[in-house]
């Protein structure tokens, strides 16, 4: 385009490169031209023309010899300078790109010349050029956020649709080919890019990639077992089928399963994402099981087992003996409400009979706990989340006289509730009609007013007596959901945080960029505009909201005012309900 | 070229602003702010230890008091790191794009860049709060609709300079903008 500036992308590692060609991309839309490489005297250009067409054919990146680059001593090659402008006839590129540096200075000196006439009269054959710099190796492997939607590997030549500067990042990803050989190569053509060094490589990494084909095989088989033996019909028989499903571990060890499946198939990851996510999930399980180990070291020294067993049966009973404090104050006048006496006695000895059949189940037990506290503390070695799945449980299953009270206690409550709504309407003279779902009305004989009002008015006077022990006995149990609450929330964050990015992030900031930011470096008049592109990283919030691992999805399903509504209407709440379980 | 200038934000204090014109196609203005004053940094370190002091009065223990300085510290690297901007900077680059730096007290620097593709206007825009404030910001295009803008990214936003400064570096960018807007192709 005329007129516009033309921009020329410079790896910070050829700035001081013996004079050559130089070696890119030419991105027409943009007037820019991204320089990847130089070549440097002496060299064939036929061979340079074969090198180029390789490329091409490997990474299908269109490049070009976009010019010439010199760096010289002061005045003493100027046979040089006529040399290279000579080579204009051989490698012919619109615009013709010709970088100078003295060497040892920051004075540089750019030109880019036009051949062919331009279109319109006024348009200088000149072009102004802005210089931009780059690390070459930090822009190959960075990876833009949010990914623009790269091109086709196999329809043809990458095209620019990418905007401005995702196609410079494009064109670098894509040239790899063009950096694998070093200047110890013995190649035809001599090119200076950043692995000119000699290529990076790693023993380490090498090793890793051979020797995880074989144990991705291994391990994907021993897997495939465990998840074929766990399908097995044994396990869908109906008690034991309700049993897994109610308990967390089951749920947390099944997740597991499903995470390590991915990350030890077989298959490559596709994309940069995938490959994330399957380094994400692997950190995240080393990091459990090291916490889980971590956890049964602690707990099985110092025979603190045996101080938890102990202190387990004591906790109980101390539990157990505030219930029965609690019924008796019920039993009485609480907080000065005067309740129905009768109900109020049936209600809290059916409730006392029931703790004390509680309270004996547990001294039953209390000779078996160690030995079941040990074996099960055994499992903190799969992990640690695995261990708090099973606190939680553990937590569940200690207090299920009160889930079983508050069950009673709804029951009765909705019972109680359904009978006023549907008395109510008989007392105004109306119906429920089932047929058409909405209330009518309707007249009643008046032995059928008199039933009803007697039977209304008795519920209403029972009412406070159901309604106080409804509302104690959800209140105790919403406590015991909210200490399940927030393990679960605890080993939902274990699960879903992303350690493997949020270390990329602190340790190579540029492998995760959000965009690009420049310096202006130092600049005279009359010498072309020299610019620094770095990358800018992506902050940590958007690294975590990116590459959030997904969770088991044990989140309440319901919104504060739907609880609300149930928990007046006396409907039982699950609050921590699976997706995809029936509901109630 | 590298000029100074002194105006005033929407508050009365002093803003400083530089501007460096690197070449016609590249123009770089940077706002400082009020630094932060030894005396209301004074006047809270002292409210919140006599605070502290009273409670330990009434408690007795001394563990108040080692909270308390605990609390300032912690409270003021806070403020300096995330919250007190020193400086902002606007780069605009012909046909390269448009970058907005703030630098806070501590050193950390939040940089922003817009491509110049997706720039439609730099325009000065009025808000109505309890006076009316004016402020610089960018206007994006939205790629659906060739007319329509599918952002207002405000510049200057803790700085809040005046109308004086924002007519100054409106004009200089509306001047790049237009030879940007020649020269660039047609969408």
């Amino acid at each position: 385009m005329p007129g516009m500036v033309l921009k020329a992308f410079f790896p910070t590692c050829c700035a001081s490169a013996d004079s050559g060609l130089l070696v890119g991309r030419w991105v027409p839309e943009q007037s820019s031209a991204v320089v990847l490489a130089v070549v440097h005297f002496p060299f064939i250009p036929i061979q340079v023309k074969e090198l180029l067409a390789q490329v091409h054919q490997a990474s299908r990146v269109g490049l070009a010899v976009l010019g010439t680059w010199c760096h010289r001593r002061q005045e003493t090659e100027e046979s040089l300078g006529h040399f290279l402008e000579g080579l204009g006839a051989i490698f012919s590129h619109e615009p013709w790109l010709q970088l100078c540096r003295e060497r040892g200075s920051k004075l540089w000196s750019c030109k880019a010349t036009r051949r062919q006439v331009p279109p319109h009269p006024g348009a200088p054959y000149e072009d102004q050029v802005m210089l931009v710099f780059y690390d070459q190796r930090k822009v190959l492997l960075s990876q833009l956020h949010p990914p623009a939607a790269v091109p086709d590997r196999q329809a043809g030549d990458a095209t620019a649709s990418a905007g401005g500067l995702a196609a410079v990042f494009d064109t670098v990803a894509r040239s790899e080919a063009l950096f694998r050989s070093d200047r110890f190569d013995e190649g035809p053509v001599r090119l200076s890019h950043w692995q000119s060094e000699g290529v990076e490589a790693s023993i380490l990494a090498e090793l890793a990639k051979r020797a995880s084909g074989p144990i991705c095989v291994l391990l994907a088989c021993l897997l495939s077992l465990i998840s074929a033996a766990s399908a097995c019909r044994v396990f869908k028989l109906w008690p034991l089928s309700f049993i897994w499903s109610k308990l967390s571990v089951c749920e947390q060890l099944r997740h597991r399963l499903e995470q390590l499946t991915l990350v030890f198939s077989t298959q490559k990851a596709e994309n940069p994402t995938q490959l994330m996510r399957k380094a994400n999930v692997l950190v995240s399980v080393l990091l459990d099981v090291a916490l889980g180990l971590a956890l049964l070291s602690w707990l099985h020294g110092k025979d603190r087992i045996g101080q938890l067993a102990e202190a387990l049966v004591p906790v109980a009973d101390h539990v157990a003996e505030e219930l029965q404090h609690l019924l008796q104050w019920l039993m009485g006048a609480p907080a000065g409400l005067k309740m129905n006496r009768a109900l109020d006695q049936v209600l809290g000895r059916f409730f006392l009979y029931h703790l004390h059949l509680w309270i004996s189940y547990i001294h039953l037990m209390s000779p078996f706990i160690e030995r079941i506290l040990w074996h099960v503390g055994l499992s903190a070695c799969l992990g640690l989340t695995v261990a708090l799945s099973i606190l939680s449980d553990i937590i569940a299953l200690l207090t299920f006289h009160i889930y079983c009270f508050y069950v009673y206690g709804a029951r009765l409550y909705c019972l109680k509730i359904c009978g006023l709504s549907s008395l109510w309407r008989l007392f105004r003279g109306k119906k429920w009609n089932v047929l058409r779902q909405r209330v009518d009305s309707c007249s009643y004989d008046l032995d059928q007013l008199f039933i009803g009002t007697l039977l209304f008015t008795i519920l209403v006077f029972l009412l406070p007596t159901t309604a106080l022990y409804y509302l104690v006995f959800t209140l105790l149990r919403l406590l015991v959901v909210a200490v399940q609450g927030l393990i679960h929330l605890l080993v939902d964050l274990i699960n879903s945080l992303p350690l493997y990015s949020l270390g990329l992030r602190l340790c190579r900031p540029y492998r995760l960029a959000a965009g690009v930011k420049f310096r202006v470096l130092e600049h005279e008049a009359g010498r072309p505009l020299r610019l620094l592109m770095q990358i800018n990283p992506l902050p940590y919030c958007r690294v975590v909201h990116t590459y959030r691992l997904p969770s088991c999805g044990c989140h309440p399903t319901h919104s504060w005012g739907s609880l609300c509504r149930k928990l007046f209407f006396g409907e039982l709440i699950y609050p921590w309900r699976q997706r995809g379980d029936k509901q109630d | 070229m590298e000029d100074e200038q002194s105006f005033s934000d929407i508050c009365g204090g002093r803003l400083a602003l530089q501007r460096r014109y690197y070449s016609s196609s590249c123009r770089e203005f940077c706002l400082s702010c009020p630094r932060l004053s030894l005396r209301s940094l004074t006047a809270v370190t002292c409210t919140v230890w006599l605070a502290a002091y009273g409670l330990f009065t009434l408690c007795e223990n001394s563990m108040i008091l080692s909270a308390a300085i605990f609390i300032t510290l912690l409270g003021l690297l806070g403020y300096l790191h995330f919250v007190k901007i020193d400086q902002e900077t606007l780069l605009i680059i012909d046909s390269l794009g448009i970058q907005m730096t703030s630098s806070y007290a501590s050193g950390k620097e939040c940089t922003t860049f817009i491509e110049m593709g997706k720039v439609k206007d730099v325009v000065i825009n009025e808000a109505v709060y309890m006076k009316v404030i004016y402020y610089l910001c960018i206007l994006l295009k939205d790629p659906v609709e060739p007319d329509g803008i599918s952002q207002v990214v405000p510049v200057f936003q803790s700085a809040k300079p005046r109308l004086d400064c924002l007519i100054e570096v409106y004009r200089s960018c509306q001047e790049i903008l237009a030879h940007q807007k020649a020269t660039s192709p047609s969408p």
